[in-house]
């Protein structure tokens, strides 16, 4: 895979789980969903792909998702069957902290 | 990065929960996004380059916001009270249009031109009466969401743009994704063109909060309507808050049980009211929020524990905090600058600065304030105290200048509104021969109670040097306000100055 910007909108090849890049490290990122590689919304993924079972947990909508080291933070904005990794490491889902809100 | 991305994020996760709410009307997420995909066709089809508002809040309002970023053009709330001259030149601006209006307006204004003029009631008939599934919107962030004219205190009106990018991050950095209880219900009462009506609709589409809409802000009006609707939460600027108390303090009791959080913004909140306001509402959380409309909104808060502790505390510095704007959002950084605009040392007063990814700062078709490395100059002057709490002394141009001293207006009002005798208080400079300026201070004193001159000028001189001492001090029955909660320096300086 390339590499990814903030704000970058991408899809599972897979599934229907769609991300929003919120952090990524620099360099070249290998984003999987359901195992295989995300691509670009707009994009039509490879049909020949299939879900793979060890990524199927699901993702959610709203909820954030992030690499171990924290360098690689997603938002799902559409939920599917697959489960997001990089490099093959699943991604956890980041605890939702009480955001200081005045609205 | 478009604000559809999180109307359809609130459809997927709770289509059916109520958006909005006016009178008797409702749109729910689904219908809200529905109703975004037909204004956009509406716009397509009409050619123009805005669409454009000139109403109190309707449900129009949601409609066209979401409408608009749908179909990737900029959303121009206006100031409905505008006419004449000052309106055509606003129009001037953002012409072709399409421009939603009351009904008896459509005819005088569509007659101006590159202006379509619609009704409010049509505009959102068709868009209900629509069916078609949203289409496809342009994900550009830099796309512009909304332009905003400011309230400008010399010269004409400009507009502040606010990007997709502004408000998305703005959201996505305060807001946690449907957070909010199916009961969870938030008052909206200021105006469409103000930068607080505009976050609280995008935050409570993302967070799943329902909104009820106040057109037209009245004390007895803004309770009864919490009190039918349970509203939970609510934003009001601090003029509307010393009405409420009033109101409420005038009946005999406080019937608003589901009322959980109180946020307040737009201008100073003056220390009385607060305390009042505290009183009155015991165990609901209140939230000051600061911010500005180039900041798409809140930059810094003093949130509840917050107002709490300072309430309770004998700490002097802790018990000021209750007058602070509390500590920046954590997605920001914010900075005290001298007038060279190089960083001031620790607890000294200068310019706020502001750094971040809501941060906007551009104007249409004028040179941005911003500098290369992203730093927002906002006119506004403050200091952080010893804890990080800001505090804010009024805008860098209501700065009075005597005898080569600048003196800030916003610590004289301080000290004056902490008489007891004292509701509200304006500070300005007035042109003197001998000094330059001196200080000049309109006071509001609580009703049934009696100061006179000598004694507030007295008070101030024990706290604050002599020359921080209001030279002239007038007693009115009010303060110049605008609608969006700022103290009108300028008036209260223009009408002493003509008095002589």
């Amino acid at each position: 895979m390339a590499e990814l910007k903030p704000g970058a909108r991408l899809r599972s090849s897979v599934c229907n789980t769609e991300v929003m890049v919120v952090l990524t490290p620099s360099g070249d990122v290998e984003l999987q969903c359901g195992g295989a590689s995300m691509i670009a919304l707009g994009t039509d993924p490879d049909a020949s792909l299939s879900l793979s079972a060890d990524f199927s947990q699901g993702t959610q909508v709203g909820k954030r998702y992030v690499s171990e080291a924290g360098d690689l933070e997603v938002l799902c904005t559409k939920p599917g069957e697959g489960s997001i990794s990089l490099g093959g490491a699943a991604l956890q889902i980041k605890g939702a902290k009480p955001l200081p809100s005045s609205d | 990065m478009n604000l559809m991305m999180l109307l359809e994020m609130a459809v997927t996760g709770a289509g059916d929960r109520v958006a909005v709410k006016n009178g008797g009307d409702t749109l729910d997420y689904a219908q809200l996004m529905t109703g975004a995909a037909a204004v956009a066709q509406t716009l397509q089809q009409a050619g123009v380059e805005h669409l454009a508002m000139l109403d109190e809040s309707s449900l129009a309002l949601p409609l066209g916001l979401f409408g608009s970023a749908h179909a990737g053009l900029p959303f121009v709330p206006l100031n409905y009270r505008l006419t004449g001259g000052e309106l055509e030149s606003l129009l001037a601006q953002i012409s072709p249009a399409l421009l939603v209006t009351g009904a008896e307006r459509v005819e005088e204004v569509g007659r101006l031109p590159g202006i379509q003029a619609v009704s409010r009631d049509d505009f959102i008939a068709r868009a209900r009466a629509a069916s078609d599934p949203a289409g496809e919107w342009p994900m550009d962030p830099d796309q512009i969401a909304v332009l905003l004219f400011t309230s400008g205190t010399t010269g004409a009106p400009k507009a502040a743009v606010i990007r997709h990018k502004h408000l998305v991050s703005y959201v996505l950095g305060s807001v946690e994704f449907m957070a909010a209880d199916e009961s969870d219900t938030g008052l909206v009462c200021v105006p469409p063109y103000h930068i607080a009506g505009v976050a609280a609709l995008v935050s409570s589409v993302y967070s799943g909060r329902r909104i009820v809409q106040l057109p037209r802000f009245d004390a007895e009006a803004w309770i009864e309507l919490a009190r039918s609707e349970h509203v939970t939460n609510a934003f009001v600027v601090p003029t509307m808050l010393a009405r409420i108390i009033e109101a409420l303090e005038r009946s005999a009791t406080v019937d608003l049980p589901r009322l959980r959080a109180l946020s307040y913004g737009g201008g100073k909140m003056p220390l009385s009211v607060i305390q009042r306001g505290m009183a009155l509402f015991q165990g609901v959380d209140f939230t000051n929020a600061y911010g500005l409309t180039e900041t798409s909104s809140t930059i810094s808060i003093l949130g509840p524990d917050d107002h709490r502790r300072a309430a309770a505390s004998s700490d002097p510095e802790e018990q000021r905090r209750l007058v602070s704007v509390g500590t920046p959002l954590p997605a920001l950084e914010v900075e005290i600058r001298d007038e060279d605009g190089k960083p001031v040392e620790s607890g000294a007063r200068g310019e706020i600065y502001v750094r971040g990814e809501q941060v906007s700062g551009e104007y249409l078709g004028r040179r941005t304030t911003v500098s290369g490395d992203g730093w927002f100059p906002t006119r506004d002057s403050g200091y952080f105290d010893g804890g990080g709490y800001l505090f804010l002394e009024g805008r860098i141009d209501d700065v009075i200048v005597r005898g080569g001293e600048n003196l800030s207006p916003g610590e004289i009002e301080d000290v004056l509104l902490s008489h007891e005798a004292v509701a509200d208080a304006a500070v300005v400079g007035v042109p003197d021969v001998q000094w330059g300026e001196v200080v000049a201070a309109v006071v509001v004193l609580h009703g049934g109670v009696d100061a006179d001159v000598e004694e507030l000028q007295a008070f101030v001189r024990e706290r604050l040097r002599s020359s921080r001492t209001p030279q002239s001090i007038e007693f009115w029955h009010e303060l110049p306000y605008n609608e969006t909660g700022k103290l009108l320096r300028r008036v209260v300086r223009a009408e002493l100055v003509a008095d002589g």
